[in-house]
């Protein structure tokens, strides 16, 4: 039956490449590939959509203040710009935060030089000094960051300088750093992940050597942004088995927790696109290993949690660990069971982020769906392939964009968890340090697999194929359901949540249950299945 | 009202060949507006004899936008207005917007209106065009004509050949034209002759050479235009030649830049080898 479903996707690159341009088809042809686990295809990824193409994908500053930063809750974030980026990346990522009344949280406050004519014309250091000097009067933040939107980079405002200058001007101890993450300067949101995650590291990691917490077993979570409270569910779940949750990047982070984040043992890396590199920094700095992680879907994150278990090699602490997966396997299984009588055999499509339309898979698999098509908006050929395709990538001039840093060891904390060979010793036990195998390998033979997927491309998709459910953002979500099919948002979850660890994996069953196998959507008709079609063509 | 730009490369001699031009037409009862494009503010100077000008920007920053046309247009030679664009100091900003800015502002104040009854508005405006900002004066308009400043130098005439390629970019879509070149003389060998061809490839004029005099320096340090300086100077006579030139001009074209390796024979041809 699931060949029956494939086969027809085997059409859809010549019905959609036809009415491209020709250069333009010629490009696109290279990102739409058909998924074969034992011979991974290379796919085009990370370079610069078309001009004209209707693209979902964000900008650099978007993925550095919004995706990174923006979840931290006691550090002042400052956007230098026109009022317009600070305002449509406020409070629109349902990252959620723990406090209590006396918790600092700036989260609900959007602050920004609010730009004018004037500042550009006559440059806007000044009047970035003055917001920075009026935010600090307010509230007396320990630490205030300075996001560069493109105006700031066209008129050569320097964000570093006046950071330092602030700095000294303020004294006290605050810590002010600034983002050269103007949105042009990539060819998606991931530059800015990857600009914000060298200012973590250049600025925040390693400040303060207090050891938090109480529990034996240290653990950092990176790349989880607490969309829905999922970084909630998955410290809840961690507690339980005795592990302690030291820093979350970013989701229900604070300054402290990014200051302390280099005494835990070991590095999760969940989103791998958007935090690899701190992962990275921090083992080469601080010897810290880091694991690729997932707590999306109730099989992956029992995976995890076994693989923690394994890592830190205490035996009380693996049977702790079984004896809370077998607990919270019997709601999981149940959930499962009773959401599978309608969700088996059903499809989906998923086209987000660098990492979530590959972790969403595990969910729908576990609903006995079948994943049709998948793609990221912004991740790279890594993310697809597998980190093994890492020095085949070419570094073009958008990659020469973003600043490389040089790590080194820490002259006095650089302190290997694990020595070189018990880190083989895990290997050869299954354990995989550093890698990723990427979303091809889970994918089935003939399913399409599409990078930087274009409007014109869904609706084909959609067409051609009629899912049950497409997931990906907002952009997307009301086209989608015109054309009846329901649309999940996987960037902020609609108003659902938390969807991480197995408490989120019952919560995405049942919620999917709903979703794909309503039948309100059988009363709506697109457009071209009620009106004359107008056709046109290209005069190039 | 004719509406005038003056291009052509950095330290040629603009802002001194407008102002005299001007002073030109303003003796012959034209009613002349100059709006200097220039963060520098010193296209006005010699008809205001000194820097007398507060500049559009930094009336903007300081009254915010409660701005009268007074407050930034001032009075020169033969009842000339004078209004300087202004602009941020050097490496800082951006002068481009300035002027977009600038210009937008005294169309809003009604510097243009009918009863302002002017019969020219000259536009000074900095180097080359640089970016967007740069080329606004050439743009929706404001500017139908353009005059480039250049001489037998090398670097001037790519200039010169470069601004021709702004021109014949937005003539394609506007009303904006090439008036001609102005040879502001550099006693390079063959001058005369060589921008007279170089304008004919341009398809375009040489609409006057002007000789180089120290009278035109003596003038500036004194603050004034030749013709107010020295009026019975000859080279006075040159600038009231060039402004009854461009008064009387009825050759608007939208030039065809020359590609490079053109230009270079053109300089082999006339100035190296003669």
């Amino acid at each position: 039956m699931e060949k029956d479903i494939l086969s027809p996707l085997s059409t859809f690159k010549e019905e959609v490449l036809d009415i491209y341009p020709k250069k333009v088809g010629k490009k696109r042809d290279k990102a739409i590939v058909f998924g074969d686990p034992d011979n991974i295809p290379q796919i085009q990824a990370n370079v610069r959509t078309v001009p004209g193409i209707i693209t979902q994908r964000g900008c650099t500053y978007a993925g550095c203040k919004g995706v990174v930063l923006g979840p931290t809750r006691d550090i002042i974030n400052i956007t230098h710009g026109p009022i317009g980026c600070a305002f449509y990346s406020w409070l629109t990522r349902r990252n959620q935060t723990r406090t209590d009344q006396y918790d600092t949280n700036y989260i609900p406050y959007a602050f920004s030089t609010d730009m004018q004519d004037s500042n550009i014309v006559f440059g806007g250091e000044e009047k970035l000094k003055a917001a920075i000097r009026e935010a600090y009067e307010l509230f007396h933040p320990r630490a205030i960051a300075i996001f560069s939107t493109c105006p700031v980079g066209l008129i050569g405002d320097d964000v570093h300088r006046v950071a330092r200058h602030m700095m000294e001007e303020i004294g006290n101890g605050i810590n002010i750093f600034g983002f050269s993450c103007e949105g042009y300067r990539g060819v998606s949101q991931s530059a800015g992940h990857h600009i914000a995650n060298n200012q973590l590291y250049k600025h925040l990691i390693g400040r303060d050597d207090t050891v938090t917490g109480s529990l034996k077993y240290r653990i950092n979570v990176l790349g989880e942004y607490n969309i829905g409270g999922d970084a909630f569910a998955i410290e809840t779940l961690l507690e339980k088995c005795g592990i302690q949750l030291v820093a979350t990047f970013s989701g229900n982070s604070s300054l402290d927790q990014f200051q302390t984040a280099h005494t835990a043992d070991l590095n999760l890396v969940m989103c791998h696109r958007s935090i690899n590199y701190v992962a990275e920094m921090m083992e080469t700095s601080f010897g810290i290993p880091w694991m690729k992680a997932n707590f999306i879907g109730a099989e992956a994150t029992a995976k995890t949690l076994r693989k923690i278990g394994k890592y830190f090699g205490d035996e009380s602490l693996c049977l702790k660990i079984e004896e809370v997966i077998t607990e919270e396997m019997k709601e999981v299984e149940a959930a499962a069971q009773q959401a599978m009588k309608k969700t088996k055999g059903k499809t989906a499509m998923l086209f987000v982020g660098g990492s979530r339309a590959h972790h969403y898979q595990e969910l729908f698999n576990e609903l006995g769906m079948i994943t049709l098509a998948a793609g990221y908006e912004f991740g790279h050929r890594d993310d697809y392939e597998g980190r093994r395709v890492i020095p085949s990538i070419v570094i073009d001039a958008d990659s020469r964009n973003i600043e490389e840093i040089t790590v080194t060891q820490d002259p006095t904390r650089y302190n290997p968890r694990k020595t070189k060979e018990e880190i083989e010793a895990l290997t050869a036990e299954g354990l995989e340090f550093n890698g990723y195998e990427g979303m091809m390998a889970e994918m089935k033979k003939g399913t399409l697999i599409i990078d930087d997927l274009s409007h014109y491309e869904m609706e084909k998709l959609i067409e051609l194929y009629h899912p049950d459910i497409f997931c990906a953002g907002i952009k997307e979500k009301f086209c989608v359901q015109k054309m009846g099919i329901p649309l999940k948002q996987l960037h902020n979850y609609d108003y659902g949540g938390p969807y991480a660890a197995f408490e989120g994996a019952i919560n995405f069953y049942n919620d999917i249950e709903q979703i794909a196998c309503c039948t309100i959507w059988k009363e709506i008709k697109a457009p071209w299945e009620k009106e004359a079609y107008v056709e046109a063509t290209y005069a190039y | 009202m004719r509406k005038i730009a003056i291009y052509g490369k950095g330290g040629i001699g603009k802002s001194t060949t407008t102002q005299n031009t001007v002073a030109g037409l303003a003796e012959i009862g034209k009613k002349v507006m100059v709006v200097g494009c220039d963060p520098k503010a010193d296209s006005t100077r010699l008809l205001l004899h000194g820097l007398a000008q507060k500049t559009v920007l930094d009336t903007l920053r300081d009254e915010g936008e409660d701005v009268d046309l007074d407050d930034v247009m001032k009075t020169g030679f033969c009842n000339t207005s004078c209004v300087e664009s202004g602009g941020p100091e050097p490496g800082v900003g951006c002068a481009g917007r300035g002027i977009i800015t600038s210009i937008n502002l005294l169309e809003q104040l009604g510097a243009y209106d009918a009863d302002k009854q002017l019969d020219y508005v000259f536009y000074d405006v900095l180097g080359d065009v640089v970016c967007g900002g740069f080329a606004m004066p050439i743009r929706d308009g404001k500017a139908q004509e353009v005059y480039i400043v250049c001489s037998g130098e090398m670097m001037a005439m790519y200039a010169a050949n470069n601004i021709c390629k702004s021109i014949s970019k937005f003539g394609k879509v506007g009303a904006v034209r090439l008036g001609g070149l102005i040879c502001n003389s550099r006693k390079v060998d063959n001058e005369a002759n060589m921008i007279q061809e170089f304008a004919k490839k341009l398809g375009t004029q040489m609409i006057h050479f002007v000789p180089r005099d120290n009278m035109v320096q003596h003038a500036e340090i004194n603050r004034k235009t030749v013709i107010d300086y020295a009026p019975e100077h000859p080279q006075a006579n040159e600038y009231r030649s060039l402004a009854n030139k461009i008064n009387d001009n009825q050759m608007f074209v939208i030039p065809t830049p020359l590609p490079m390796h053109e230009l270079e024979e053109l300089l082999v041809s006339f100035g190296i080898l003669n």
